[in-house]
Formats: C-alpha cells, structure tokens, sequence
C-alpha cells in the first residue's frame, strides 16, 4: 500500500508495523507529529499498545527501559532538548542490554532556540551505547524502524533512528507501507530470555563490584562490534523480503571515483545529484553515504577510501573545539592504513540551513583545485 | 488489623542492612502482605546496598534497580507491560527512599500520581541521603544535624510535608506507617495493594547511624516519634478522607529529641519552638480529620 505520509508519520507507521507493545512519550517539537499519530493508532483500535503520556522524556525512556525488562516491545521518540534530558538513562538502557527503539528528530540544541535541523543532539549521545542509524527519506524512516527492532532484538542494544527535522519530519513524500503478516513474518513478537518475571525472581541491574564490572562492559562493546554485521545481515534481508536494501554505509559510483563525498541524513540526496551532474562532466567522483554511526562502520569505510586520492566530509554538526564529527570518526578509522585519501573537513547547514546542491558543488570545486585547508574543519556558508 | 500475622518471608537472610535498619523492616513487611506475585522496582537509596551485589538478590520477588529519580516512571513502565500481558493481577511495588522520593523523585511521582497509575510506592524515610553518608535532604526534619547541616548551621525550615502533596494530587490512597506498629503498616500495605490506581504509603523507618542512637533503639524512637505526635499515624482517601489510626499519648517532644545524637545540640529554646510546631501541625492534622469529605457523588 503506497501513502503520502510526512517523515513523523512514517516513524509511527514502523512502530505500528512492529507491534510496539508500550509507548512512552513527551511532547517537543518537531517529533510531536509521532506520537500524536500513534495516540490516534491506541485509541482507534489499530495499535494494540498503552500509550503512557508522561510528565517527560527523562520518565518517557525510565518506563520504557522497566517496560522492555518486563519482557514487552516498547517505543519512544523525541528530539534535541528532549534527547538531551534522557542522557543518564540512554546509558541505562544500553548497560541493560535492552532492545528498546527510539526515534529522534534531529534539532540544533539551545541556547538560542531553535527548532531546526542539526545532528548535534544525537551525535552528543555518543558513547551512551546506542546504535545509531542517520537516514535519508520518508521510506527509510519507516523501513529502519522495523529492521531497528530485528537489529536490537539480536544484539540486545537499543536502536536510535535519526532523520533531519523538517526536512523530513514535516515533508509528505510517497512511502510504501508493507503488508502487515509479511512484517509479522519478517520480525517475529518480542521473545525474551529474561524478563522481571515473579515465577523466576531475579534482580536486574544490581550493585556491580570491580570484579566484575569491566567484563560485563567488555559485552556491551562486544555487542556493537557484533551489530556492525547484523545491520548489514538484517538490511539484506529485509531487501529480500520486501525489496529495498540497506547496509550500514552506502557507497555511490566509488569504484573508479578519485574523489568521495562522505555525506549522511537527507543532506545525502542533492548529494548523489551533484555526483550524478559531475559523472555526466567526466569527473571521477562517488559518495559515501554513513548510515550507521555506532557502532562506526570501520571496514566498510577503509574499504571504500582505500585508493581514493582525496575524500570530502560534509558535516551538519560541530564538536566544539574539534570540529565535523564524521569527519573526525572517518579520520580516525583510516589512521594508520595505507594508499588512504587526504580528509578535507567542511561543516554547514547548523541550526536548518540548507544544504544545498550549489553549496556542495562550490565544496568539491573548492577541494578538486586548492591545498588542503589550513584548519581542522572549514564554516562553509557562514554570512560575511 | 491483619490478625494472621504471615509467617511468609519473601526477604531472605543476608541483606546488607545495618543493624537496627528501618528500611528493612518496612520491605520485609511488605512483602509478606504483597506477596510474591510482585515486581519490585529500587531507584538508588539504601536498598541499593541491601538487596545485595550481582548476581545475587536477597528478595524472592523480581526487582529492578533503576535511577535515582525514576521509582514512580519505572513503575509505571511495568504496570503498562504486565497490563499488556494481561498480568492485572501481579502488583507492582516501587520502594523508595526520602531522596528518591521528597526530592530528586517528586518530579516522576507526581506524574505517575497524577496519571493515577495502579501501583503501590513506598517510601521510607530515614530523614536523609544515608546511603551516601547522611546529608540532609527534604524530609530531615528541623534542626537536625546531618553532614551536609552540621550544628553551626543545623537544618533550616520544616520538614517537607509529603502527603498534603499527594493528597493535593488527589491520589486514591496515602498513608503514613511505622516500623514500630507493624500490624498497622501491613494493613494498610494490604489496602494500598486493593487500591485501583495510585497508592503511597509514607513509612518512618529509623536510620542508628544517621540518627546517632544505638541499634537497638530503633522501635523505640519510632514508637516515640508517634506518641509524641511528631509522625503520626494517619490515612488519606482520595484526598479529602483523613483517618487518624493511632491516638498518641502525648509526651513532650523532648522524650524524642534527647535520644538522638542528630539533635544533641538543640537548646532549650529549640526544643520550645518544636514542640510549638509539633502542636500546631498535630491541631491542623485534627481539625482535617473532623472535615466532612467532599464526595463526587452528593
């Protein structure tokens, strides 16, 4: 069944698609659209879940993550100041190992207000123990909420699923929408090993001594490492099943290209139409599409850029006093390894400005003819 | 009164509680009301410590350990999943202390009170962060010492009169209790479990470190802290209902305060002043007592 749904309602269509069992939400903009829709799904009969409104996000993934350990699929979703707000449990759900789903709308941070698109919200949370998948379109959105759940559900992680506000989260694309019993045999309900269960009492999340503390940590890491192969695994499969493909990083034309944009959200798309226009002028160049951040693609990446001579990294994030994020990451997986491109850094689109096709154009030009820039990473777009 | 006192224990022996600890007195009783059909959640407090280090759980019920300032969400959390299950049956305990509860935990309590989850949250209060070695919180009461209220600068302002919050919240069910009449608190553990919808139950529970008094004093100055009407003991329905259960004799509150090495530096004129304070707070708790309830149905 095709709609016409905004990037929010994909994301509740792919909750719905899962068999979510509890809901726990907050209101903030630009993720509201999610959950008033799944409110509307509850209510009419055709979610079978409860939807705890709570008084927010910090209670929102504290009763999701008692929810998903008393054996339930459970959901949540948010953006920027909300993602912030859930930190300290966003460490709890992954030292619990649980399978909980999350989406969040990327939105710049405060101060000064802004409700816009940029990636610093979830990139911060980093080292929380999340996968983290940044995504393209309406479809994906609602596509990596399911295949979310089959990766969680493996590797015992939780799963967050970003996609840019506005840009998608209030953008009405057509979105193929899967037929119910195929998801249902693609991703089966939710069977966990342990679960708060009163006929097997045992205590989860206790007191860890010294002793054992690094090995349970040693696990988690484990875990991620583990996850960068089921997220391929798991986007095949769903390719075969329902005939859209999806790995942790997607690579453009690379095979022959001299150059590479590394680029990921839905800054992607003008992305791969700047690489068709100059494919069509005879340059040599691909794209490198980074869905998955953590756990970081590391291979695939080396991969790719192995041969390349010069690779462009487009950042809609800064890690203040370092610079481009992915950039940074890319730089640190290809340290160390032979015949690998020189990175040139750039940073724009902060706080919902456009990326546009232009501006990258003006980048590949500006990195095609001069040096290497002499800072770490480059303010593209800045006003005079 | 539960005249069958239950034999059952569901808290096993080898917790790590001090000697003399409230805390486990109040959870010991109520899980012989509860049950095993129990889930248990345990934010950061003493009982942190008390249920014992992984892989080990001195409870016969499932418990979960959550964050600090998430008892009452966790709670919640369960509730909606066990519903899911069809699990109505299975009751759900969120077991807090004063900090989780009073301070860094209202936030979450109140939402889950307000959303009238089915759950029963007890608190209990040793009237500081103990586990952390004693620094004041919101329900130390005036004037005490603790480490972070030393005697230059002892604890200033009223305790944090928890249950007029609840009962602002129209919650179901609240109580205070006592280690010191165990009869009492079970029985109203037991009307806290058959409440539809969101019951706490407020339950003094003396700390010999934190307080500065021996071990075995611990039932002493609870059944103290009631009858010189300090804690009394008393019912809120719906928030409008108020059943005093306990009639305290009405000793000077100096019988409560000399025991304890928390109040040791009070002078005269601080025992005068609680005692005014005491007398005043016992006259509103009575005069609420005597108010016809509002009913929706009149």
């Amino acid at each position: 069944m095709k709609k016409v749904l905004m990037g929010n309602h994909a994301a509740s269509w792919g909750a719905r698609l899962s068999k979510v069992k509890m809901i726990a939400a907050y209101p903030i903009t630009p993720q509201t659209h999610i959950v008033e829709e799944l409110s509307e799904m509850c209510g009419d009969g055709s979610l079978d879940a409860k939807f705890l409104k709570v008084e927010s996000e910090h209670s929102a993934m504290a009763s999701v993550i008692s929810s998903q350990s008393t054996g339930v699929r459970s959901f949540t979703a948010t953006s920027a100041n909300g993602l912030a707000l859930m930190h300290e449990l966003l460490h709890w759900a992954a030292g619990a190992r649980l399978p909980i789903v999350m989406v969040n709308v990327n939105r710049a941070l405060a101060p000064g207000w802004n409700i816009w698109v940029d990636q610093g919200d979830s990139l911060s949370q980093r080292d929380t123990g999340w996968v983290q998948l940044y995504v393209e379109d309406n479809q994906e959105v609602l596509d990596s909420v399911i295949q979310g759940y089959r990766i969680a559900e493996q590797v015992n992680l939780p799963v967050m699923i970003c996609y840019d506000a506005f840009i998608l989260s209030h953008t009405y694309e057509p979105v193929d929408i899967p037929d119910q019993d195929l998801v249902d045999k693609w991703l089966p309900g939710y069977q966990p090993e342990h679960y708060l269960n009163p006929e097997k009492p045992s205590a989860f999340n206790g007191l860890v001594m010294p002793d054992n503390y690094m090995e349970i940590r040693y696990k988690l890491h484990m875990a991620h490492e583990r996850a960068k192969s089921v997220t391929n695994e798991v986007g095949q499969s769903f390719g075969e099943t329902f005939g859209r493909y999806y790995g942790a990083v997607e690579a453009v034309e690379c095979d022959d290209a001299e150059m590479v944009i590394a680029i990921s959200s839905s800054a992607t798309s003008p992305a791969r139409l700047v690489i068709r226009e100059l494919r069509d002028k005879g340059m040599k160049i691909g794209l490198l599409k980074m869905r998955m951040f953590r756990p970081f693609p590391t291979e695939e990446v080396r991969a790719v850029l192995k041969g390349k001579s010069k690779a462009v990294v487009i950042d809609r994030n800064c890690s203040w006093g370092k610079g481009g994020i992915f950039a940074d990451e890319i730089k640190g997986a290809i340290s160390n390894q032979e015949d690998m491109p020189a990175i040139y850094s750039y940073i724009t689109g902060l706080g919902g400005r456009s990326i546009t096709p232009d501006l990258i154009h003006e980048i590949v030009t500006e990195v095609e003819s001069g040096e290497p820039p002499a800072e770490l990473s480059v303010w593209k777009g800045l006003k005079q | 009164m539960i005249n069958d006192y239950p034999t059952e224990e569901l808290l096993k022996s080898g917790c790590l509680s001090c000697q003399g600890c409230g805390a486990t007195i109040v959870m010991r009783h109520c899980l012989k009301v509860l049950g095993k059909n129990t889930i248990c959640t345990i934010p950061a407090c003493c009982w942190s410590i008390i249920a014992g280090n992984w892989p080990y759980n001195t409870l016969e019920v499932p418990l979960i350990h959550t964050a600090f300032e998430t008892a009452a969400a966790s709670a919640s959390g369960i509730r909606a999943a066990l519903d899911m299950k069809g699990k109505q049956d299975t009751r759900v305990l969120a077991f807090a202390g004063d900090g989780g509860t009073f301070d860094i935990g209202l936030q979450s309590l109140s939402g889950a009170t307000e959303r009238n989850e089915d759950i029963v949250y007890v608190c209990y209060d040793n009237e500081a962060y103990m586990n952390t070695g004693i620094q004041r919180s919101s329900a130390t009461p005036e004037k005490a010492w603790t480490t972070t209220t030393p005697t230059s600068h002892p604890k200033g302002g009223p305790k944090k009169n928890i249950l007029q919050i609840l009962s602002g919240h129209k919650i179901p069910y609240c109580a205070t209790a006592s280690v010191a009449w165990p009869e009492d608190l079970m029985a109203k553990v037991k009307k806290a479990a058959e409440t539809k919808g969101t019951a706490f139950i407020h339950a003094y529970s003396p700390c010999p470190p934190g307080w500065k008094i021996s071990s075995e004093k611990s039932i002493e100055i609870a059944r103290l802290a009631v009858n010189t009407k300090i804690f009394p003991l008393y019912e809120i329905f719906d928030g409008e209902e108020y059943r005093i259960n306990v009639e305290p004799k009405g000793l000077p509150v100096e019988e409560y305060l000399k025991r304890q090495g928390r109040f040791s530096h009070l002078d005269k004129e601080d025992v005068e002043y609680i005692q005014k304070r005491v007398d005043y707070e016992w006259k509103v708790l009575l005069q609420r007592s005597m108010m016809e309830p509002f009913h929706m149905n009149m």
